[in-house]
């Protein structure tokens, strides 16, 4: 037996190219909207990677430092590493804001995370993994490595507040759960860039605080000076990153941290928890709806093309049931065409999605399984698209073959 | 020996008090009333009759597309209605039994010649190539084999009739309904067409049934079946032109 389906495909080739076209646009954007949520899950995973911990310590009772603000004295880490199971230590800070990068007297601002890390070398954790050119940071100030996706250059100057930085390394996929390139600078310029204010913020608060008669005693000389120097410094981090020793549990690690330091302790698994149950649920979700609404739209665009596709032949197929054309070869007929133009979307589609996707410019990650997922999709929808073109195929009487 | 090609008495057709009526109770109408009609194999009969007569109406019921309210139905040894279809499988029927001609020929528009022709065949289980083999055949005896690859879209209309009627007798039914297959034709196509059929219902054995208002062809038949008010007269035609 001939396939009538595939016979006329190949009558109405150029029809069913250009819809499968425009189809597969759509189940592209599709592709890359699943694309989209799996590379801020992913990025969300390369920061926790990256960032070499094994334990997050942070302020009690909060879910910090990505999810929420956090802030624990910088001499907390040293209480820690005295801690059983724990090998090293080290604070960091997170702050997400504008670099201004200057080239050739011009100046862009990069939206970046900037990384307040101690200076310790690879390995340690908060460092960056790997660095595709120059050095790790090795001086206490004024130095930066950068992503690459920064566009920033080796040696070029970049203003963080209102100190410049001279980069020093390059890194590559160090982003934050947003998908922002990560700055790395040294901890005790991040704690002040955290913190600093301009100068008449300045002014204007040691005149606050001169006024106030409890900090301004005549009979205490120097107490002024004091509390004005504690309010011109930051002792805070955001974290404090662990690396426990091998082969220790690191339920076992966090509890006695959580129970006498009195903070909050996540492991790989709760951070990740957070981050991607808790961060960008909500995107996740907004996505989800997208995907919804797309898969919708292709059923309706599958559908309708069909429809009007077997509506146009209602008088062949009278014919065809009148010479004896048994309903299923009608119906095979029309689910093979439903399903030859989502395959044609869907290449159309997976090809799109794969040219288009670097140019965004957060992280797109088209997996493997998904397309395999939007596949079978594609199927699913294409044959309950054609359903209502079956039904209609079904209803022609042959009788509508002879006149009269 | 298939039962398609055995002897004569196996062929043919005959209808008795075929009866059809539409609706119930006040609204009923009688469309057929009382039709009897004997084709022998090998003959070509006219059905005419004017608009609303119920020519459309036998036709379906003929062709086991709308059933009979009563009456009786054979083909050739078969009975395929009597009061109540015998025939389980009237796809089949109509596959197998019956053949078609429209007055518009209907061919599937992405089929070549062809696989048009080949279709029916095939749909009966016949494989591709002795398919294929036998659509060949009977475009050569109507001579359109030259147009065997064309698209139906690609032949002139009594091209298209004449595949149209290689269709009809494709699967070797013992009758053809052919409704007016003339229609679309100028006169000398149209007389083509009903000595095709004539010299074709000769060579298969076929029992054909032209149903026509077409002055032209009329004096064509032997035989003429008039159909008035869903009832049948039979007369002697004419039988011009044909032998």
């Amino acid at each position: 037996m001939i396939s009538l389906a595939g016979r006329d495909i190949l009558h109405a080739w150029g029809k069913f190219v250009l819809t499968g076209l425009g189809l597969g646009l759509l189940i592209g954007v599709t592709l890359t909207m699943a694309g989209v949520y799996r590379g801020m899950v992913d990025d969300a995973n390369v920061l926790l990677d990256n960032s070499g911990a094994d334990l997050w310590v942070v302020q009690q009772d909060t879910q910090g430092p990505y999810a929420e603000s956090s802030s624990i004295e910088d001499d907390t880490y040293r209480g820690i590493l005295g801690m059983p199971g724990v090998a090293r230590a080290a604070n960091v800070t997170y702050l997400t804001m504008q670099v201004r990068q200057l080239r050739d007297g011009q100046a862009r601002d990069v939206r970046a995370m900037v990384v307040g890390i101690a200076p310790d070398g690879p390995g340690h954790p908060g460092q960056p993994g790997y660095l595709v050119d120059g050095r790790h940071l090795t001086r206490g100030h004024y130095e930066a490595v950068a992503d690459i996706a920064t566009g920033f250059a080796l040696g070029e100057r970049i203003r963080i507040r209102r100190n410049e930085y001279t980069v020093v390394g390059l890194t590559r996929r160090m982003v934050s759960s947003g998908g922002d390139p990560m700055v790395f600078i040294p901890l005790k310029d991040a704690q002040e860039a955290q913190f600093l204010k301009d100068n008449d913020a300045i002014v204007r608060q040691r005149a606050r605080t001169a006024q106030n008669p409890a900090l301004n005693r005549p009979g205490v000389p120097g107490l002024l000076d004091a509390v004005i120097a504690s309010q011109s410094t930051n002792r805070s981090v955001n974290a404090v990153l662990v690396q426990i020793e091998r082969g220790a549990d690191p339920d076992a690690v966090a509890e006695p941290i959580r129970r006498w330091k009195r903070l909050s302790v996540y492991t790989r698994a709760q951070m990740q928890d957070i981050l991607i149950e808790k961060l960008i649920a909500t995107a996740a979700r907004q996505i989800g709806m997208f995907l919804v609404i797309l898969a919708v739209v292709s059923a309706a665009i599958v559908a309708f093309i069909i429809y009007t596709l077997t509506m146009g032949k209602i008088r062949e197929i009278a014919v065809l049931k009148l010479i004896g054309t048994r309903n299923r070869t009608i119906a095979a007929m029309i689910l093979q065409q439903a399903v030859v133009l989502g395959l044609i979307g869907f290449v159309v589609g997976k090809i799109s999605a794969t040219f288009w996707a670097p140019i965004f410019p957060k992280y797109v990650l088209l997996e493997s399984g998904d397309a395999v997922r939007g596949f079978l999709a594609v199927v699913v929808i294409c044959i309950l698209a054609s359903v209502l073109a079956i039904r209609a195929a079904l209803k022609v009487d042959p009788a509508e073959a002879i006149g009269g | 020996m298939d039962e398609r090609h055995s002897g004569s008495s196996a062929r043919g057709i005959r209808i008795e008090g075929i009866r059809k009526r539409y609706g119930q109770g006040d609204t009923a109408v009688d469309a057929l009333k009382d039709v009897n009609m004997v084709v022998a194999p090998g003959e070509v009969v006219g059905l005419i009759g004017p608009s609303g007569s119920g020519k459309s109406t036998l036709l379906k019921c003929l062709g086991a597309v709308i059933e009979p309210t009563a009456g009786r139905m054979t083909l050739g040894q078969d009975v395929i209605f009597d009061d109540g279809w015998k025939i389980p499988d009237l796809r089949a029927l109509r596959r197998d039994k019956i053949g078609f001609v429209f007055q518009a020929p209907y061919l599937i528009p992405f089929l070549d010649v062809t696989d048009n022709v080949a279709l029916l065949p095939m749909l009966a289980g016949v494989p591709n190539g002795e398919a294929r083999k036998r659509a060949l055949a009977l475009l050569k005896a109507l001579d359109v084999e030259h147009r065997a690859k064309a698209m139906p879209s690609q032949l002139s209309g009594g091209e298209q009739q004449r595949v149209s009627i290689a269709r009809g007798l494709v699967n070797r039914p013992p009758v053809i309904l052919a409704d007016e297959p003339t229609a679309p034709l100028d006169s000398e196509r149209a007389l083509a067409v009903i000595h095709i059929l004539n010299q074709m219902a000769k060579q298969f054995d076929t029992a054909i049934i032209v149903v026509t208002h077409d002055e032209k062809i009329i004096p064509t038949f032997k035989r003429i079946y008039h159909i008035r008010d869903g009832v049948t007269h039979e007369e002697v035609g004419e039988g011009r032109g044909i032998d």
